[in-house]
């Protein structure tokens, strides 16, 4: 994972709550076995609007996404976090996110910025106004800046160290291998393996 | 998983939920995820290819295989044993590699135990009370049925598992649904699933580990039990779940897992003490009168947007301005339904029974008696889709099938079928489906499709009607 820190860009307003990783990814881009690539599907049907918002051209480099509350909703696949970024997104903000899209997020580089709903409604007028907004999302200080808004997000401060070193948790797990393998040698002898019964 | 960071310190009672998670904790430390041991893995195609990828590049291998259980489902063409799409093949054949490498268990398209992951592993026993169970599927919430923790991960996390057997977890709040009453007759558990969802909302549940609970839920089945638990993601919950008692005891016994024995008796011993303590707190709590529930389907593209069988479609401009109400309207115009519609005159091209939400033999059983002497509507495409072959295997040996081809059905092989659209089974654009699946998502049966979710029983009696309906509103045979 690239560390991250700083990150200063423009912004997109995706006017649009409950975005389900269906409409993020499809489901027909499932079927590949590769981790790259999967920018060219993101958010495929809706760009096929040509009034939709990712075609206009003045938000054309933004790489912070803001949209409706409950972003990310639906199923469990990494593959929509893995089009945001292929596409050149490297935050999301909503006021709320699903968990298992938060969590996917963080493992794949791409900031879940959660604000109050009434930051995120004042965040995206301000960008409807001036798509050349600056936006900062800062890690190190958990905040974000656009224009006159200043707003707190919270990040537990493991991740958010993880993610200024650029850490995978992997290797950090591994490091706890004693402690796995003590737990394993007192689990319950009732509990099932998946090896075939006779 | 997000939820509170402050541990309760307090010596008050537990929850289900809390006594699971605590029993799994490998390590704990100040401020930290805790590192959360994972008493099975359940692996599909779709998710885990990534994964192995991962594994062989920092050249790791799988810490525990006999913990892990792979199948292929989302891919699966339930017509023939033969993938025409070559980048679905691939993706098939990539699992077999994977498994064959690694020395998982696979079940294959043709095997007699393949089905969906998560009609599996009930069927096998290797779901069990008390459990940690994950799979790179958000429906992994179905085996909480059983009082098992389950939840669905990322590919990242789904890496995490195969090289540690653990998964780094914040832990989530708790939040209690608890049903009081009694299911109506001809009221089911899918009614009363989607019924809580447009109550509460898609994010009703976000953060929280949820315990279905009161009378309505403990007369459930098992299977009733696993169509509540599985769409407990549909609300946003991290997992559903339901302690064990007699019901879930009388349907693990015998299984090819279940414990045998003395083990048998040491492990109804733990499972009873896992009930949630009479003195334990719940960060939140929902109320539910069941027997105010009736018939429910969705009108709309997300699984909150739903109402009564005997309701109209909902006239957006009544809904508070704002999200809601712009949601409604984008809805509406997608599904191509006008407000005030009554619901049961809403005309439907396809009906699709089957799914890990309800492809068991219980819904098998439901559909066939509402079907038997009757016949399909003119023109409508319906099918049933057991939800693994053994399911298939039940249903043909009661005479199941036999119901359904006379009725004018379409008796298929196990898969998750029209569920997702990631197989041949889809909707052409603007078709219109009546659907036992879990997700009403824009494109989510296919591009340009059109999903009405609904229980078994409606969408057998859609399917003899046309139009949506209740078994109550089809004439005598």
């Amino acid at each position: 994972m690239d560390p991250f820190t700083t990150h200063v860009g423009h912004a997109v307003p995706l006017r649009r709550s409950d975005v389900d990783t269906d409409q993020i990814i499809p489901s027909d881009w499932l079927k590949r076995v590769e981790r790259t690539g999967f920018g060219a599907g993101l958010f495929s049907e809706w760009r096929e609007d040509p009034a939709f918002v990712l075609n206009d051209a003045r938000y054309a480099d933004a790489s912070v996404l803001v949209a409706g509350e409950n972003f990310g909703t639906g199923s469990s696949r990494e593959h929509a976090v893995w089009a945001l970024t292929d596409f050149g997104f490297r935050a999301v903000v909503s006021s709320r996110f699903a968990d298992i899209f938060r969590s996917n997020a963080l493992k794949g580089g791409l900031l879940p910025v959660q604000l109050p709903a009434d930051v995120v409604d004042a965040l995206m007028a301000a960008v409807e106004a001036d798509p050349a907004l600056q936006v900062t999302v800062d890690l190190e200080a958990r905040e974000l800046r656009a224009g006159d808004l200043v707003a707190a997000f919270p990040l537990d401060h493991i991740t958010r160290w993880r993610h200024m070193e650029g850490l995978a948790d992997i290797g950090l797990t591994l490091r706890q291998e004693p402690d796995i393998a003590a737990y394993e040698a007192v689990r319950p002898p009732h509990l099932p393996t998946t090896a075939p019964v006779a | 998983m997000q939820g509170a960071e402050t541990q309760r310190e307090t010596p008050m009672g537990r929850t289900l939920a809390e006594k699971v998670w605590d029993a799994h904790v490998v390590r704990r430390a100040e401020g930290e995820p805790d590192l959360v041991y994972v008493d099975l893995h359940l692996v599909h195609e779709v998710t885990s290819p990534q994964a192995f990828d991962g594994l062989r590049l920092a050249g790791r291998g799988v810490r525990r295989p006999d913990l892990t259980l792979a199948t292929e489902d989302h891919n699966v063409p339930t017509g023939s044993l033969v993938i025409e799409d070559p980048v679905s093949r691939k993706q098939v054949e990539t699992l077999r590699a994977n498994c064959a490498e690694f020395g998982i268990r696979l079940h294959s398209m043709g095997d007699a135990g393949q089905g969906i992951v998560h009609v599996i592993g009930p069927q096998l026993g290797v779901t069990q009370p008390g459990m940690t169970i994950v799979c790179g599927d958000s429906h992994t919430s179905t085996h909480g049925a059983f009082g098992a923790l389950a939840f669905g991960i990322g590919t990242s996390e789904v890496e995490h598992v195969l090289a540690t057997q653990t998964l780094q977890l914040v832990r989530p709040r708790t939040m209690a649904v608890t049903v009081t009453g009694q299911l109506q007759p001809g009221v089911t558990s899918k009614d009363l699933v989607l019924a809580l969802i447009a109550q509460v909302g898609t994010g009703g549940g976000q953060g929280h580990v949820v315990e279905y609970r009161g009378e309505a839920v403990r007369a459930l089945s098992m299977e009733g039990r696993m169509t509540v638990c599985n769409m407990s993601i549909e609300w946003g919950a991290r997992a559903g779940m339901i302690a064990p008692d007699a019901t879930t005891y009388a349907y693990l016994q015998g299984r090819p897992h279940a414990p045998q024995g003395a083990d048998w008796d040491a492990a109804v011993a733990a499972w009873d003490a896992l009930a949630t303590d009479a003195d334990a707190e719940y960060d939140a709590e929902v109320f539910l009168d069941a027997s105010a529930v009736t018939p429910f389907v969705t009108w709309g593209t997300n699984p909150g947007q739903g109402v009564a069988l005997g309701a109209d479609v909902p006239d957006p401009s009544s809904l508070p301005a704002g999200n809601e109400r712009e949601a409604a309207e984008r809805a509406l115009a997608y599904m191509g339904l006008t407000a005030g519609t009554p619901m049961r005159e809403i005309a439907v091209d396809t009906v699709f029974l089957g799914s890990c939400t309800n492809g068991r033999m219980e819904d098998l059983r439901a559909a066939a008696q509402v079907v038997k002497g009757r016949k399909v509507a003119d023109g409508i495409r319906a099918m049933v889709v057991p939800g693994s072959m053994l399911v298939k295997l039940q249903a043909e040996q009661e005479g199941l099938d036999k119901v359904f081809t006379e009725a004018g059905f379409d008796w298929r092989n196990a898969g998750c079928s029209m569920c997702l659209g990631m197989n041949p089974d889809t909707l052409a654009p603007g078709e219109r489906s009546a659907s036992t699946s879990n997700r009403n998502f824009e494109g989510r049966q296919g591009r340009g499709g059109r999903t009405h979710l609904v229980s078994p029983e409606v969408a057998a009696a859609t399917a003899i009607r046309g139009r949506l309906s209740a078994p109550s509103d089809l004439q005598e045979v």
